[in-house]
């Protein structure tokens, strides 16, 4: 699969840039900004997830898609999980309320 | 298909049942490949529950987050991707045939998976030490204290510990199955086992290593970063 | 070895090689497979065990055989015996883990090992299961529900858990060997639209088994932990909330009544096109809604939870997605109602379970449809509508099919034929005494008679007393291929490459075939079914 050797640079730089946004993540916490902070820290965690994944992981390189297939639905079936339960949860407390 | 013109010439390696070890590898890489699709779903019945209660208790989340030690979380992501680099460069080394090359790497990678494991076990005994462990003599008392502006329900605290405790139990419990695994590879690769024309355990155990890693990228947000602005 | 001179019998996989060692360490599918049926069968004569205790207990109004709390241990450990040691793994398994290679061209399954520790991880956890029930049980329903399992229930509610959890690995890894096979080991032209309905279902099946599996695995670790440290994740006393549970265990549990069913829909479609001799009706169609099935039967789990506390709300979502798994289930009875028009049938003991099959499922699927809605569903939760509905798709449905595919490729798996006319009868038998019990549920349960009672009103003893009748005969049904099977191992007929003149790779290589199944590695030219290429020969052979 993936038969060809990526450049040590490459991994390197991705290094870097994971190291950045992991102290970028943990500082920007500290800075009030209403509900958004849960969406920059899950933003920058997907972004750190899809560096390790594509490059260090290989799949940007992979030859077929199968792979991606593979995660693609894994990711489907979690937010299956989390949506279809949340369309209980997101309801059940309305009348309370 | 991994059907090629080649002839089944069946090398070392080879296992009697796979025509070619392109196939074989192809074999390894998918399976391995689902398995981490089953861990998916395994860490997401847990991720389901952190979501429910997150919703639910959030200020006890908030509280919860805030005691921990943001500093060695963020030393241990370091760590985690430090050891990340040197998988992926050890997986380098071994298609490029650099065998003394692996096998240092493989070694730091180790290195780094049991710091990992260590600042684990010391920001644990925190917990144990101000009484945050779910269960027995639980006790949420500083918490409400230090935090006055906040309602704080020690049992919903609770649950923040518990599902803490759970999620980063079992990501420990993978790392240490990761350290398991690369101290075979480590064994292996010191005799010379792997090289250009096979390399597969190696890259198997990279893929399990580097989807522990990203478990964690998840996990350090989610449990450390949920609430850190100043109180108003 | 040598002794090829001496005996008539060729070399295969069984007498390749002799003693315990040869199958306790063998890495060979096919004795894997046998390994498993020898295995399910011990469970699932214990689960009967269970099952007659309650028919037994059920036959007089009073609580006069056992107690309470007895009895609920004995439905709960009925169920999760059936479920979890028997039903989950039977056809996938045995007829899987044998045919899946056979009939795709390989030597074997991706990854032998693997396959091997799967049956060990299922040995350990049945051992851990036997031993919970010989040292008192479980009395919680195979469900677990919190906070009764977490926090009431004083039997050994941890071990059954645990058991179930390594259980569940066996089937993860029994799924994830089916999925790489069936990617990597095709023979060549063995292309996606001509392998059989039977790897298209099971590979529907295997996505089942790895998506859903770990979420009930770590399910049942949060209701040890639960347990043992109490923690307080679904205990409402400590803020949790026992629907998390639910939604949880039955995002598993609704999928792995697809785990049982679609396993048993591929053998049907195998029997059903070798006894038309017909191509199946629409191939495309019944392979997609196998992946249709895996896909939507996820989508519908809440609806075992309609009067449980969920919001108005999702219920509807959910009542309306349920109706969804119908279509695809529908597209294949259609099609094989379709494949059977006008095709000349042979009604051989197979056939019988498949017509069997084709009726029970489809009784059990549409009372499915009257529990997906709503209203009715309020109606009779809980009551033994419940019962007899999942015994019709789970017993009527899936170990029709076992039972048909253990009769349809018992000369594959063998070497030797059962006796015809005996098979014809148990078929009967097990038809007629799964009717006479499960179907006066169905009228107990819309009279209001509610599950997991040990007594009942007297008006109910008549439907009761027909229902315990019932499950004797049917025990009998079941005894019987047991009895003529291990007959036949030793004064059967032998049978031939392919007794059932039928088409597939399987059939292609000797019976039994040899450890590495094929003499030569095989070349697909033809598509599935090919049935209008094959010479009709002589009548099919009764033994």
């Amino acid at each position: 699969m993936s038969e060809h050797v990526l450049s040590s640079k490459m991994y390197y730089g991705i290094w870097i840039a994971l190291m950045i946004l992991t102290v970028v993540t943990a500082r920007v916490a500290f800075i009030d900004l209403g509900p958004f902070n849960t969406v920059v820290a899950l933003v920058i965690a997907t972004g750190k997830a899809l560096l390790v994944v594509l490059f260090f992981m290989h799949v940007k390189y992979a030859s077929e898609k199968l792979v991606k297939m593979v995660i693609v639905a894994s990711i489907f079936w979690l937010l299956l999980l989390l949506l279809l339960s949340l369309a209980d949860y997101g309801t059940r407390y309305a009348r309370h309320g | 298909m991994a059907d090629s013109t080649a002839t089944p010439v069946h090398g070392p390696e080879l296992l009697h049942h796979f025509s070619t070890a392109q196939q074989q590898r192809d074999a390894a890489s998918l399976g391995m490949w689902l398995f981490l699709g089953t861990e998916i779903m395994f860490f997401g019945g847990m991720f389901l529950a952190y979501l429910i209660y997150r919703l639910l208790y959030f200020n006890e989340f908030a509280a919860g987050s805030r005691s921990l030690d943001i500093w060695l979380g963020t030393i241990n992501t370091i760590v985690l991707i430090c050891s990340s680099l040197t998988v992926a460069l050890g997986v380098r080394a071994a298609q490029m045939g650099k065998r003394k090359l692996l096998v240092i790497l493989l070694l730091l990678t180790l290195i780094f998976g049991l710091a990992f494991l260590g600042i684990k076990g010391v920001e644990w005994y925190a917990k144990y030490k101000e009484h945050h462990i779910p269960g027995m003599s639980f006790d949420a008392g500083d918490l409400i204290r230090d935090y006055p502006q906040i309602h704080i329900d020690p049992a919903h605290e609770q649950i923040y510990f518990s599902l803490y405790f759970a999620m980063t139990g079992l990501h420990a419990l993978h790392m240490i199955i990761g350290v398991g695994m690369f101290t075979y590879l480590l064994y292996h690769s010191m005799k010379g086992r792997y090289g250009p024309e096979y390399y597969t355990p190696i890259e198997m155990g990279g893929l399990y290593w580097h989807f522990v890693d990203v478990v964690w990228i998840y996990l350090f947000p989610l449990l450390y970063l949920i609430d850190r602005k100043p109180l108003g | 070895m040598a002794t090829a001179v001496i005996t008539p019998e060729r070399e295969n996989y069984l007498n390749q090689e002799y003693g315990i060692k040869s199958w306790l360490l063998t890495v060979d599918h096919k004795r894997i497979a046998l390994l498993y049926l020898v295995s399910i069968t011990f469970f699932f004569f214990i689960g009967g065990f269970f099952a007659l205790l309650i028919r037994l207990e059920l036959l007089t109004p009073a609580g006069d055989l056992v107690q309470a709390d007895t009895y609920n241990k004995l439905f709960t450990m009925h169920g999760q015996v059936m479920i979890f040691f028997f039903l989950i793994p039977s056809i996938p398994a045995v007829l899987g883990n044998f045919l899946v290679p056979l009939m795709i061209g390989a030597k074997d399954l991706a990854f032998p090992r693997l396959n091997l520790l799967s049956w060990y991880l299922y040995i350990i956890a049945g051992a851990l299961m036997l031993h919970c029930i010989c040292t008192g049980g479980v009395d919680t329903g195979w469900t677990f529900y919190t906070p009764f399992s977490t926090a009431f229930s004083n039997t050994k509610v941890v071990e059954a858990g645990v058991a179930i959890f390594i259980a569940g690995f066996s089937s993860i890894l029994t799924g994830l060997n089916f999925v790489v096979t069936i990617h990597r080991m095709r023979a060549p032209g063995m292309t996606w639209d001509r392998l059989p309905l039977f790897i298209w279902a099971h590979y529907a099946t295997s996505v089942i088994q790895l998506l859903g599996t770990p979420v009930l695995a770590i399910t049942l670790l949060l209701v040890v932990f639960e347990r043992v440290f109490h923690l307080g994740i679904f205990d409402p006393t400590r803020g949790g909330d026992p629907l998390l549970f639910q939604h949880l265990f039955w995002f598993y549990s609704h999928p792995a009544v697809y785990i049982m069913i679609l396993p048993a829909m591929a053998v049907e479609s195998e029997v059903i096109a070798c006894f038309t001799r017909k191509r199946i009706f629409g191939y495309k169609f019944v392979a997609m809604s196998s992946i249709a099935i895996a896909v939507f039967g996820f989508l519908v789990w809440a609806h075992h939870m309609f009067v449980a506390g969920i919001s108005l709300y999702s219920a509807l979502i959910f009542s309306a997605l349920s109706y969804l798994v119908a279509v695809p289930s529908a597209i294949k009875v259609f099609n094989w109602t379709a494949t059977m028009y006008k095709g000349s049938i042979t009604f051989t003991t197979p056939m019988l379970y498949a017509f069997g099959f084709i009726g029970l499922f489809t009784m059990g699927g549409l009372t499915g449809l009257f529990l997906a809605a709503l209203g009715i569903d309020v109606h009779v939760t809980d009551t033994y509508f419940v019962i007899a509905h999942f015994h019709y798709i789970m017993v009527g449905g899936a170990v029709m099919g076992y039972l048909g595919g253990l009769h349809f490729w018992w000369p594959k798996i063998s070497g030797r034929m059962y006796p015809e006319w005996l098979g014809k009868f148990a078929a009967l038998i097990v038809f007629l005494g799964f009717n006479l019990t499960f179907f006066p549920q169905f009228i107990l349960g819309y009279m209001g008679m509610p599950r997991r009672y040990w007594q009942y009103p007297p008006e109910f003893q008549v439907l009761n007393v027909l229902s315990t009748a019932g499950s004797t005969i049917l025990a009998v049904g079941y005894v019987l291929p047991m009895v003529y099977f291990l007959w036949s191992m030793r004064y059967g007929k032998p049978a031939t490459e392919n007794p059932w003149n039928a088409a597939g790779l399987e059939w292609k290589t000797s019976s039994p075939p040899p450890t590495f199944n094929f003499d030569q590695p095989p070349v697909v030219d033809f598509e599935a079914y090919d049935y209008e290429h094959i010479p009709e020969v002589e009548e099919v052979p009764v033994g």
